[in-house]
């Protein structure tokens, strides 16, 4: 995977994460005309787009829209189930997930998403293991000194 | 489970406008990143959140540097969300590098978050990370390594790969899978970014592989599915373990944590077929290990599920992509239907790229969608028809391509997609090109060919690939087999192009304006009742056009002055001229003075640009007479002359930018003092500025010169017939006969239709005939895209073949097929025609004579003579004077341990005993007679040596020998010495050429003596030395040449074929390559030598 947008309706970028090294002024390029192109779409059209030499993958969940730039040979399908996984740990983390949720918390999706996918690869699929990486690190965050011992001892 | 995030998120709107809602977002919205938020959001310009966000990030500016801030963790966050609106905030980079150093365990977890969002791979900061990286990987917390091997995995500096290297390779054996697993990962984004880097552990990989945790071994597929991408034939032995793992996931023998949606592991299903599909490719045997797994996976894979299909997809992919197996592939066809037909659009969309993918094994299956596919080029999603158009270019044959093409055009001229309008325009353009007419129906033609060409320049505009207007123009000029057809074609061309400059011509774009004016200059004369003065004053318009570039201006220029010829012509011609003639563009004034001096002096237009030169075939002779003076040395008088006076030397613009941009030091000496300087500055410039401008017109922008040569001496050049024509290969196009045409009707009305009514049913039907007509047929394969043999028209004619090389292909044949060799090496000119000796004709019949003769006697009796040195003509220096054939008789029971070598030598003529020979050189053999050659270096001429042995058991009695000479040896026919070195040098390949020892002073004066020269730019081979002596050095051991003298990046090298028969050359390092400049009084010679230089080169 090349890179993956969230944006809003309105075309507010929630988040943004980049497997690919580009300058700043490209990526922003990139996202304002992906933005624009995949908003003027209409609701019943095909979940992919070709875009550039990319293939561009994107689903709209509520008032989000999530958006995957894969190579051609890549296979589309997959890379949507790639987000329908990440709108289920980034759920079930959160319990019914929001769009106010990542904006407030857009850390945690990205921390949610770095264990997720790795360099742009899937890296661990299983929610369960997710979830529980992200909460041991959490944990840290409560009551840390603490929970350093435990989890190392652990 | 996605209905209810669904559902959440529908609800969400509500919660925007009501802050008090409770959840999570509650907490936080009383912190400062919730106030900055929802600051923003009450916002309604874009102005006052600029004005917002700068306002913030000067405050975050003070507080970061502030030196005991608590707060970083916090200001690191709200930092990231200003960048993400798309802010700059790069003082807070360092801040992030140290937060990730410095800080606690949960302020490290930000700091690397933020160092992987704001800084790329290139970033100069990542270097000081590279510490703390290390540190934490060191680290005995469990999470600093894994917050370390994240970013690692996401972002390293490529040099300072080696210092964690080790340190991540332990990882690989830590107890932890987590570990293991980002271990691996990053491993694997090293092996991306520097894959020597990571040569040395593949067996480590191996290990991660056979990791007993699925989820690690997952992550090691990444590294595999790469390395296999790049050598398949590596891991050929990981086939059967590969296969293994795919059947136990198929099978659900993995943990249910891999599950997704109940299917097992299906990230790590798609990752092995893709490297299945990998192995498989083009391998039999591989293959067949796989086909069993394949079978299963298509079988287990049938949910209704998005992510059964996913996998069905890659599986699809996968059959067709190994070595077929008929069953696995009817059900591969079978999913292919499936996902066609399906009414997910998202599943339509994979099934019409998977045909694409498919169609040209079998295009059958093309056939059987047929209406769907045809439904889908009406399909409201452009993509869908993007998707369509593609297929269809696949299946475009001879029949079909006018429809295929305009529904092609037809999506050009409503896409706005930059990207999908170049490929598709150069898809177009790749059609026109391939099928122009055609022979059977006549209903595409020349017509067609010039309106599509027009639409693709139109509609291409300036974003197009510039080798369409190039290769349009080259087909234009070049022509077809009739030169009745070319004509029509050109004529019709002609008259396209003056209705449209009769219209709008300011909509077009600069390049078909640019096509228009060269097809009007050169060919507007063909329509008769066409007045000059009418084409000047129509091209006389566009210069006055305010969106004209200076580039499309000197095209029109130089059309014009193909065209001003007497009467009113002129005197537009003569206004043009003058206003552009003190135009600021050098190049335009250029243009204007050739212009005008041309449309003044009738005799000399007629005489640089005789009338129809460019398309006449009968006056190909003119070729004969005219000669290239591509050195322009009819100018050195007048450069030496300038020089003397004190004139600046040329310099060709490479070097000029060179030196200005200061990165090598220019050599301003040439050659040592005592080189006049005149001479140094002919050497370094072939291109003189004369010829520069002369061809600049044309060859700037397009690049037709390399094909043919416009200008000459003698003026405008007729066009050349090609030297020599690659065989035509007809094959015919797979026409149907008429019952066939009908049964395919037939077929198509059986068709079930999909939609209702009927009057568009028909439409369609009728779309569906005409765009799949041809297929389906045994024959129609061959049709199918890239497959296709030669049925086009505008072959493109193979580029000016040199004759070295075509010589070389003979000789290919010649050693290839031992039989024909004899016939080609008797029959081709080796030898002097001249020679009157016995003869024989061909090889068959002398072994059958020779049989004979054996037949008749049988005792040991060797013949045949030596023979006499041929009359020959003294008066020229032949390069090949005397001839020898040689029978020699070893004793038929021979020592077998005997070199063959020195058998034959000792049969050489005593006198020539003394001189070196070069190795005896086998060249074919028949059951009786064994041919071999060398040749020998006299001071005056080259003698070749033939020895022809009897190679039976019994003893030859009579030997004929028939020696045929098409040509001359001698100083006219240089192609002579060219098939000699074709049959003999090729063979031994230094054999002609001999090092001239001259001083840099001899060479100085010989190299103004010549005028014959070309450039080539060489490759430099470097093996530790000096790049420049190396190479020189190998073509002096391989091809006997004399380096004179190295300077610096430049250096001087002789050689001679004969006494007087020299040729120089001068080489340069540039840019990586060698460029060499061969000036030789022979024409062919430095091209020849050029060709044995490469091959050296190559060779080495």
């Amino acid at each position: 995977m090349q890179f993956m947008l969230l944006f809003s309706r309105q075309g507010k970028l929630r988040l943004q994460k980049w497997y690919v090294p580009l300058s700043d002024k490209e990526r922003k390029k990139i996202s304002r005309d992906l933005v624009q192109t995949i908003l003027a779409r209409k609701p019943k059209m095909c979940s992919f787009l070709e875009w550039r030499d990319l293939k561009i993958v994107y689903k709209r969940y509520a008032s989000l829209y999530f958006c995957c730039a894969v190579e051609d040979q890549d296979n589309e399908l997959i890379t949507l189930e790639i987000i329908h996984r990440y709108v289920e740990l980034l759920d079930k983390y959160f319990g019914s997930v929001c769009e106010l949720d990542i904006i407030f918390n857009f850390e945690k999706a990205y921390f949610i998403l770095d264990e997720f996918l790795l360099g742009g690869e899937a890296q661990e699929t299983s929610k369960k293991n997710v979830l529980k990486a992200i909460e041991q690190a959490d944990l840290l965050q409560e009551v840390s000194s603490f929970a350093v011992d435990r989890f190392s001892a652990h | 489970m996605s209905d209810v995030v669904e559902k959440t998120l529908t609800a969400l709107p509500s919660l925007l406008s009501l802050d008090s809602q409770p959840g999570s977002a509650k907490l936080s919205s009383t912190s400062k990143l919730g106030n900055l938020i929802r600051g923003i959001t009450e916002l309604t310009s874009k102005h006052e959140e600029e004005k917002l966000i700068q306002c913030e990030l000067s405050s975050i500016k003070e507080q970061v540097s502030s030196p005991n801030t608590t707060m970083m963790k916090e200001l690191m966050v709200r930092t990231i969300y200003c960048e993400m609106l798309g802010y700059e905030a790069s003082f807070s980079y360092i801040h992030a590098i140290k937060l990730a150093q410095q800080g606690s365990v949960l302020e490290k977890r930000v700091g690397y978050l933020a160092v992987s969002l704001f800084l790329n791979e290139s970033h100069e900061l990542l270097l000081l990370l590279v510490n703390t990286v290390l540190k934490d990987l060191q680290s005995t917390n469990l999470i600093e390594v894994c917050m370390a091997l994240t970013v690692v995995s996401q972002m390293f500096p490529k040099d300072m790969i080696p210092a964690i290297l080790p340190l991540v390779e332990e990882k690989l054996n830590h107890p932890k899978e987590i570990i293991r697993r980002k271990a691996v990962l990053a491993l694997y984004k090293f092996y991306l970014i520097a894959p020597n880097q990571v040569q040395h552990i593949h067996n480590k990989f191996r290990k991660a592989l056979c990791d007993k945790d699925p989820g690690v071994m997952t992550a090691s597929l990444h590294i595999y599915l790469q390395m296999i991408q790049e050598n398949p034939e590596g891991y050929k032995d990981l086939t059967a373990s590969f296969v293994t793992i795919l059947k136990q996931v198929v099978g659900g023998k993995l943990p249910m944590d891999f599950n997704y949606h109940s299917v097992p592991a299906p990230w790590l299903q798609i990752q092995l077929l893709r490297i299945l599909s990998l192995l498989g490719k083009n391998d039999q045997s591989t293959s067949e290990i796989m086909h069993e797994v394949l079978d299963e996976s298509l079988r287990r894979a049938e949910m209704n599920h998005n992510i059964t299909y996913a996998i069905l997809y890659e599986c699809v992919k996968c059959v067709y992509t190994i070595h077929p197996k008929s069953e696995l592939l009817e059900k591969a066809a079978k999913c292919i239907g499936n996902f066609v037909l399906s009414p997910k659009i998202n599943l339509k969309y994979l099934g019409l790229k998977a045909l694409t993918y498919v169609v040209q094994q079998d295009p059958k299956l093309a056939l059987q969608h047929q209406m769907t596919i045809i439904e889908c080029l009406d399909h409201p999603d452009l993509i869908i028809k993007r998707e369509t158009l593609e297929l269809l270019f696949r299946i475009t044959n001879a029949q079909n391509v006018t429809v295929i093409v305009e529904k092609m055009l037809e999506f050009l001229r409503i896409s706005k997609d930059d990207h999908t309008t170049i490929d598709l325009v150069g898809k177009v353009a790749e059609l026109a090109e391939k099928y122009p007419s055609n022979h059977y129906t006549y209903a595409p033609d020349n017509e067609w060919f010039i309106e599509t060409m027009n639409t693709v320049f139109s509609v291409g505009g300036d974003m197009m690939q510039p080798d369409i207007p190039n290769s349009f123009l080259k087909l234009l000029s070049e022509g077809f087999d009739s030169v009745e057809e070319d004509r029509k074609l050109r004529l019709f061309a002609v008259n396209s192009y003056i209705s449209l400059l009769r219209g709008e011509p300011g909509k077009l774009p600069q390049r078909f304006l640019q096509v228009i004016s060269w097809v009007l200059g050169e060919y507007s004369h063909l329509r008769a009742d066409l007045e000059p003065a009418l084409v000047l004053r129509l091209l006389a318009k566009l210069l006055d056009m305010k969106n004209c570039s200076s580039e499309t201006k000197s095209w029109v220029l130089t059309a014009m002055t193909k065209l001003c010829e007497g009467g009113s012509g002129v005197s537009v011609a003569q206004q043009v001229s003058e206003t552009y003639g003190s135009s600021l563009d050098t190049v335009l004034r250029q243009r204007a003075q050739e212009l005008q001096h041309l449309s003044q002096d009738s005799e000399l237009r007629a005489r640089v640009l005789p009338r129809g030169a460019g398309l006449d075939r009968s006056l190909t002779y003119c070729h004969n007479l005219v000669q290239v003076d591509s050195s322009l040395s009819f100018l050195d008088g007048f450069v030496s002359e300038a020089l003397a006076a004190g004139a600046a030397p040329y310099k060709p613009p490479h070097q000029r930018q060179e030196e200005l941009a200061g990165t090598k030091a220019l050599s301003l000496e040439p050659y040592g003092l005592s080189l006049p300087i005149s001479m140094s500055s002919c050497i370094t410039d072939r291109q003189s500025p004369t010829l520069l401008s002369m061809s600049s017109g044309l060859s700037a922008t397009l690049k037709l010169d390399g094909v043919k040569r416009v200008w000459g001496r003698e003026g405008y050049l007729s066009q050349k017939e090609p030297v020599e024509e690659p065989a035509q290969v007809e094959v015919p196009s797979p026409l149907r006969s008429p019952s066939q045409q009908g049964e395919a009707d037939s077929f198509h009305s059986q068709t079930p239709s999909l939609t209702p009514t009927p009057e568009s049913d028909q439409e369609k039907q009728q779309l569906a005939s005409s765009l799949f007509v041809g297929l389906g047929s045994q024959s129609s394969v061959c049709l199918m895209g890239k497959s296709e043999p030669t049925t086009q028209r505008f072959r493109r004619k193979a580029k000016g073949h040199s004759t070295a090389s075509s010589t070389s292909e003979q000789v290919s044949n010649s050693v290839i097929s031992p039989p024909s060799t004899v016939d080609n090496l008797l029959c081709n000119n080796l030898l002097d025609s001249n020679i009157t000796s016995e003869l024989a004709v061909s090889s068959p019949q002398l072994t059958s004579r020779l049989s004979q003769g054996l037949a008749a006697t049988n005792g040991t009796c060797d013949t045949d003579t030596e023979l006499p040195e041929s009359d020959r003509k003294e008066s020229k220096p032949a390069v090949i004077r005397d001839s020898y054939v040689v029978a020699a008789d070893p004793a038929p029971h021979e020592d077998p341990d005997r070199p063959k070598d020195l058998a034959l030598s000792s049969h050489l003529p005593a006198e020539l005993s003394e001189l070196s020979h070069s190795e005896i050189t086998h060249l074919c053999t028949n059951q009786n007679l064994e041919l071999s050659v060398c040749h020998v270096q006299k001071e005056d001429s080259l003698l070749l040596i033939v020895f022809i042995s009897n190679s039976s058991d019994s003893a030859v009695q009579q030997i004929l020998v028939c020696l045929f000479s098409g040509v001359l040896f001698g100083e006219e026919a240089f192609t002579c010495w060219c098939d000699v070195v074709g049959i003999v040098s090729l063979l031994i390949s230094r054999v002609c050429c001999r090092p001239l020892t001259v001083s840099t002073e001899e060479y100085g004066t010989m190299w103004l003596a010549f005028s014959h020269d070309t450039k080539q730019n060489l490759t430099l081979i470097s093996d530790g030395q000096e790049p420049l002596t190396a190479t020189l050095n190998v073509l002096k051991r391989r091809l006997q040449l004399h380096v004179v003298e190295i300077i610096g990046m430049e250096g001087i090298v002789a050689c001679r074929l004969l006494q007087d028969q020299p040729c120089l050359m001068h080489c340069r390092v540039h840019a990586g390559t060698l460029a060499v400049w061969l000036r030789s009084p022979i024409p062919d010679l430095p091209d020849c030598l050029i060709y044995h230089c490469q091959r050296a080169l190559q060779g080495h």
